[in-house]
């Protein structure tokens, strides 16, 4: 089983070993808040935050056509207070939807990095979490919380706008608890991401430091 | 004494009602924008959460000292302006200031917190900033020409250049301006479309093309700033529109909390009419291009315009 097979599916051996190698550093699960450890200014704010999500949708792949539908008259998102945000300055939430090539990802690393705290990402589709049906193409990555820290994963190919609300109303609970937003976390272990970053971005022509 | 006691706590409550109605409409129209798409909505006090999480926002990139003053400029020019407006007639907190000339002086203050916004955008360096600057100051060449025509027709005709007086004229007479003059009232109202910046004369935002426009590049804090400065604007304009064409309010001869209690509920009817106009406007309109958006001005509304400094001019008794 140790020999790669023909067209590159990782072994099961290799997976483990990218498991232990690249376990995502952010993530939800990881900055557990005890509810008793919220104040009331934390209780009133985080209401706000979850009630208004300004959402910068990233169409990087076919994931995107989900959208409108989403944010359009059936299904309606703007009625949990979810609205489109035109620029990374005003948005709360990065939705990475679909595959992203390593071409795209330099972009959506620079659009992230230039959101403001408190930021979610909410990556959408198979694509995001295991490479879908992109699993063994040359140019595409696999996994994205090694590349970014993701607060909530919408699996399917394609997730139906239902799915999509689903994904929101669970960051909603997230945000609700103290648990979204891992902007800080970003910041911390910068080294770890940026090195993971660097391993598929060829051309990379970043400023040295986190000013955005 | 008692005299300044009313006008400092009357600027307070001012400003508070400003921003409160102000935020209330915006998330009203939001609410009414959905119901008309078939959709549910959000709730309509909608845009308080959206201010409350942006003020909450840990980190704020500024783009150098005007893009950081710029919202506190929109601010500064929307309480000035606000401090102008008389917002109900014969009461002793929300007179404000009134002095002679206020409507010349609001023609130019009302363009201060557009400049302001002009100067930050330019300094982040966003193209899209740029593009709508010049969109934002082109369609205000525009809009600007009825709307001063309109309001050199209501001095002429009126032969005063103080808005406290008009309203004293509507009061006393019992005629409203849009029957006195409707041409003034037209022109002003068309040019109204412009100001307010729905559909069709959305060019300045012009949301999927401009990505927002000027305010490309503000988040957080000062996209929140912004936002109350809107709301305080938006409110500014309707009540001058109310005072100056529909009667004003507090028209009533009840004595106390109730009389102004219930000027205050005249006041929201007649600015809510009036806001509903280009509400609806921009809900069925597509949007124009910029020198579509000018032309229209010129054409349309400037006829009016100048229709109502003749009929002023008639009316007075000074055209034959």
């Amino acid at each position: 089983m140790s020999e790669k097979n023909t067209i590159g599916i990782p072994t099961v051996e290799e997976i483990k070993q990218a498991q232990i190698d690249f376990s995502p550093r952010c993530t939800a699960a990881g900055r557990v808040n005890d509810k008793e450890t919220q104040k009331m200014v934390d209780y009133i704010l985080n209401f706000a935050r979850k009630h208004s999500l300004f959402v910068l949708a990233y169409g990087t792949g076919c994931g995107a056509i989900e959208i409108p539908a989403t944010m359009t008259s059936r299904y309606d998102a703007e009625r949990f207070g979810i609205r489109g945000a035109a620029t990374p300055r005003q948005a709360d939430i990065l939705m990475i939807t679909g595959y992203l090539s390593t071409k795209t990802l330099k972009r959506v690393i620079r659009v992230y990095e230039q959101m403001q705290d408190p930021k979610y990402v909410i990556a959408f589709g198979s694509c995001t979490i295991n490479g879908g049906m992109y699993f063994d193409s040359y140019n595409t990555i696999k996994a994205l919380d090694r590349y970014l820290p993701v607060d909530v994963y919408i699996a399917g190919c394609m997730p139906r706008p239902e799915s999509v609300i689903r994904g929101f109303v669970k960051l909603q609970e997230l945000i609700q608890k103290g648990n979204a937003g891992n902007g800080e976390c970003y910041r911390e272990n910068l080294d770890w991401y940026r090195e993971n970053q660097q391993k598929v971005i060829k051309n990379w022509d970043f400023p040295e430091n986190y000013n955005w | 004494m008692n005299d300044i006691i009313f006008k400092i706590g009357g600027a307070f409550l001012t400003a508070i009602l400003a921003f409160t109605v102000g935020m209330f409409y915006a998330g009203l129209r939001r609410k009414i924008t959905a119901r008309v798409q078939n959709r549910v909505g959000p709730p309509i006090y909608q845009n308080f959460l959206d201010l409350l999480k942006l003020q909450s926002k840990r980190t704020n990139v500024a783009h150098g000292f005007m893009g950081h003053m710029a919202p506190i400029w929109i601010i500064i020019a929307a309480m000035t302006v606000l401090m102008f407006i008389p917002i109900l007639q014969n009461n002793l907190w929300f007179e404000n200031l009134t002095l002679k000339g206020d409507l010349i002086f609001l023609l130019y203050m009302m363009v201060f917190g557009s400049l302001g916004m002009a100067l930050g955008a330019g300094q982040t360096g966003n193209p899209n900033s740029a593009i709508g600057v010049s969109r934002g100051l082109s369609q205000m060449v525009g809009f600007e020409i009825p709307f001063v025509m309109a309001l050199v027709a209501l001095m002429l005709q009126f032969k005063t250049t103080s808005i406290a007086d008009l309203m004293h004229f509507q009061f006393t007479s019992g005629h409203w301006i849009i029957l006195e003059n409707p041409f003034a009232f037209l022109a002003a109202l068309l040019s109204s479309l412009g100001m307010f910046r729905y559909s069709p004369f959305d060019i300045v935002g012009a949301p999927a093309e401009l990505a927002s426009g000027p305010m490309s590049e503000f988040g957080g804090k000062y996209l929140g700033t912004m936002m109350t400065g809107g709301a305080v604007f938006a409110f500014i304009k309707l009540v001058l529109f109310v005072d100056l064409f529909l009667g004003g309010a507090g028209n009533n001869s009840v004595e106390g909390i109730m009389g102004t209690g219930l000027g205050l509920l005249e006041l929201l009817l007649k600015t809510f009419l009036f806001y509903m106009i280009p509400v609806f406007v921009g809900l069925v309109s597509p949007r124009y291009r910029t020198e579509q958006a000018i032309q229209f001005f010129w054409k349309w509304p400037s006829v009016f315009g100048i229709l109502a400094i003749l009929w002023a001019l008639y009316k007075n008794g000074t055209l034959l």
